[in-house]
């Protein structure tokens, strides 16, 4: 069903306008007075739940991340402390950016076929989509790690290598963005 | 006298040139050059699979990107034949919903800040940060979301979902009243709005104009309406409409849109089923590497009827969540992790999905797909050859007629009415040019 919205003409009070400037100043000072409250209570260290400006002063406060929240990878290891990763290709086939390049070798123990020689993502490149998380077969990578700054001079610093996306390889524990994190 | 305006202007949302025959403060004559934005999105289609056109459809309207998404999913589900479970459908309308109040908010915010109303973008953006908070914690993204997948969605919804998405369209409801309050009554902005950009019922439609600014012209278009797809036609909602389709009426119907769209998400969260959920789960936990391991050494007895502790970015599309929102068709299906861990066949079934030539294969055949974009119709055509990619794509962005006719709606006008009538196109230069 349609409903109209056909609005009437402004009335003189309303094209006086005077009225309609102070209506629109209550309603932001309003706000102003409300926040600032919010503020002084914060400053004596009341109404801890409640945050006087919707902005982060960032970089010193960061904002809260959701779980879900695909961030920088990682390739996480075996106990033995090698990486998970078997090296099946099927992160760099669903890749849509082809920003994963994967050079295989053959492993040691007769138990492992494969592993990675050389794993190389380009940041760069990265529309950071999630499906290399998704077509894992092994659980090797992930975007878990809620570090959301990786910037460089250089393209090629863009590039993270084995050694890199291994670094982090420990799982990061929850609520621990409120603190700084850089690559 | 010849004026450029654009393609980098501070006024024009995105490049874009209009180039003005001026005669003092009259527009005369103007033409509009588009094309900085072209990316070749349905080239782009063409060359990957199915499933890694999904990055590509964030990026066409990029203000509500899940309608994108959806769009896409819902044409080639089409052209499959694949049925999408319930409560996916209702997945999809809640996030369809969220994704038209935070297009809408951005519009009307950007416009009015552009005619001198910054608070009002303030506040609207504020808005809009709750819905994308929202966004980030169901999809894993603000703005890039690839939520959609072929016969369904990435996951189910967050446990506190329900609550959240309540409170944050409570208080957007209120944002709605305090601009309201701001500026519907206000003098400046209804004397630069109102009677301004005036567009007629013929225009619209000759040029194929859809969405608000052709409802602002009086007639009653919605696609959501005129040809329900996922489960609009449950649920009760009001088309507003114009009378005379100025800048002023578009202004009303994007307002109203907005509250309709937060009476379609409490209807669809009130409505939303449970759906099946996989019970052979006896509950046990256990890491993926453990699982992984177990299944890859054959310790297999009784394997399945643990659940994994899942990465937290795949969260909700753990095996008790997945006959909630995947199709059940092994052509398009990505088993959950638990059976990829620990059995062959899903394993196997993983890796055919994903590798080049055996994914998602719609047999030969064209669809058509319209979604109600935050423009209007958003349409994907799509024509299958039968292997895994699309043999052509074609998007039909909103926003494309209606700058097609915008050289016929500011002509008549002042300059700096442009602006204003700009603004209410909304243009997002992502699926203009495509």
């Amino acid at each position: 069903m349609a409903i109209k919205v056909e609005e009437k003409q402004l009335t003189l009070l309303e094209r006086l306008y005077v009225l309609e400037v102070v209506r629109g100043i209550a309603l932001t000072t309003g706000h102003f007075f409300r926040n600032m409250a919010v503020h002084i209570a914060r400053l004596f260290g009341l109404a801890k739940d409640k945050k006087g400006s919707t902005t982060f002063q960032y970089p010193e406060e960061r904002r809260p991340l959701a779980p879900r929240l695909r961030t920088l990878h990682r390739l996480t290891r075996r106990e033995d402390g090698a990486p998970r990763c078997v090296a099946c290709m099927m992160c760099e086939t669903v890749c849509p950016a082809h920003c994963i390049s994967i050079v295989a070798g053959e492993h040691p123990n007769p138990l492992i076929e494969k592993y990675p020689t050389r794993f190389d993502i380009d940041l760069g490149l990265c529309v950071f989509c999630g499906y290399c998380v998704e077509a894992c077969p092994e659980d090797a990578i992930r975007m878990d790690t809620g570090v959301l700054e990786f910037t460089s001079f250089s393209r090629e610093g863009m590039v993270y290598d084995l050694n890199k996306l291994l670094a982090r390889s420990e799982t990061p524990k929850p609520n621990e963005e409120s603190k700084v994190k850089t690559a | 006298m010849l004026l450029n305006m654009g393609p980098s202007h501070p006024a024009m949302h995105g490049v874009i040139r209009i180039k003005v025959i001026a005669d003092g403060e009259m527009v005369k004559d103007c033409d509009i050059d588009i094309g900085f934005l072209h990316r070749g999105f349905e080239k782009h289609c063409e060359t990957g699979t199915y499933t890694q056109c999904f990055p590509y459809t964030d990026r066409l309207n990029y203000v509500s990107p899940l309608i994108n998404n959806f769009g896409f999913a819902m044409t080639v589900e089409k052209l499959m034949g694949l049925k999408v479970p319930e409560r996916c459908e209702y997945i999809r309308v809640i996030m369809s919903e969220l994704s038209r109040i935070s297009d809408h908010l951005t519009c009307v915010g950007a416009s009015a800040m552009e005619l001198g109303a910054f608070t009002v973008f303030l506040y609207m953006i504020k808005a809009r940060e709750w819905i994308w908070e929202l966004v980030e914690e169901v999809t894993g993204a603000r703005l890039t979301t690839s939520y959609a997948r072929v016969g369904g969605v990435k996951g189910d919804l967050p446990s506190d979902f329900d609550g959240k998405c309540r409170s944050v369209l409570k208080q957007t409801a209120e944002v709605l009243d305090e601009i309201d309050t701001l500026v519907k009554r206000n003098r400046i902005f209804y004397d630069r709005l109102r009677d301004v950009g005036i567009v007629s019922k013929e225009l619209a439609a000759s040029y194929g104009m859809t969405g608000p600014f052709l409802r602002s012209t009086g007639v009653e278009y919605d696609v959501r309406k005129a040809t329900p797809y996922h489960v609009y036609d449950r649920i009760d909602f009001d088309i507003p409409v114009g009378r005379r389709g100025d800048n002023y009426d578009r202004y009303l119907v994007r307002m109203e849109e907005m509250r309709q769209s937060i009476r379609i998400v409490e209807q669809a969260l009130d409505q939303i089923p449970e759906g099946p959920t996989n019970v052979d789960a006896e509950g046990k936990i256990i890491p993926p590497n453990v699982m992984a391991d177990l299944g890859k050494f054959g310790k297999t007895a009784g394997l399945l009827k643990n659940e994994v502790l899942i990465e937290p970015t795949l969260e909700g599309t753990q095996k008790r969540f997945h006959d909630r929102v995947r199709a059940d068709s092994k052509e398009a299906w990505i088993p959950p992790k638990e059976q990829v861990y620990s059995n062959i066949e899903a394993l196997m079934n993983h890796f055919k999905i994903i590798m080049l030539g055996h994914g998602v294969r719609p047999p030969k055949g064209e669809a058509y797909g319209a979604v109600e974009g935050g423009n209007g119709e958003l349409g994907f055509y799509i024509v299958s050859d039968g292997t895994d990619r699309a043999w052509r794509v074609r998007c039909r962005p909103p926003c494309f007629p209606i700058m097609g006719g915008l050289h016929e709606i500011l002509v008549g006008d002042q300059i700096a009415d442009i602006i204003a009538t700009f603004g209410s196109v909304n243009m997002i230069a992502g699926e203009l040019d495509r």
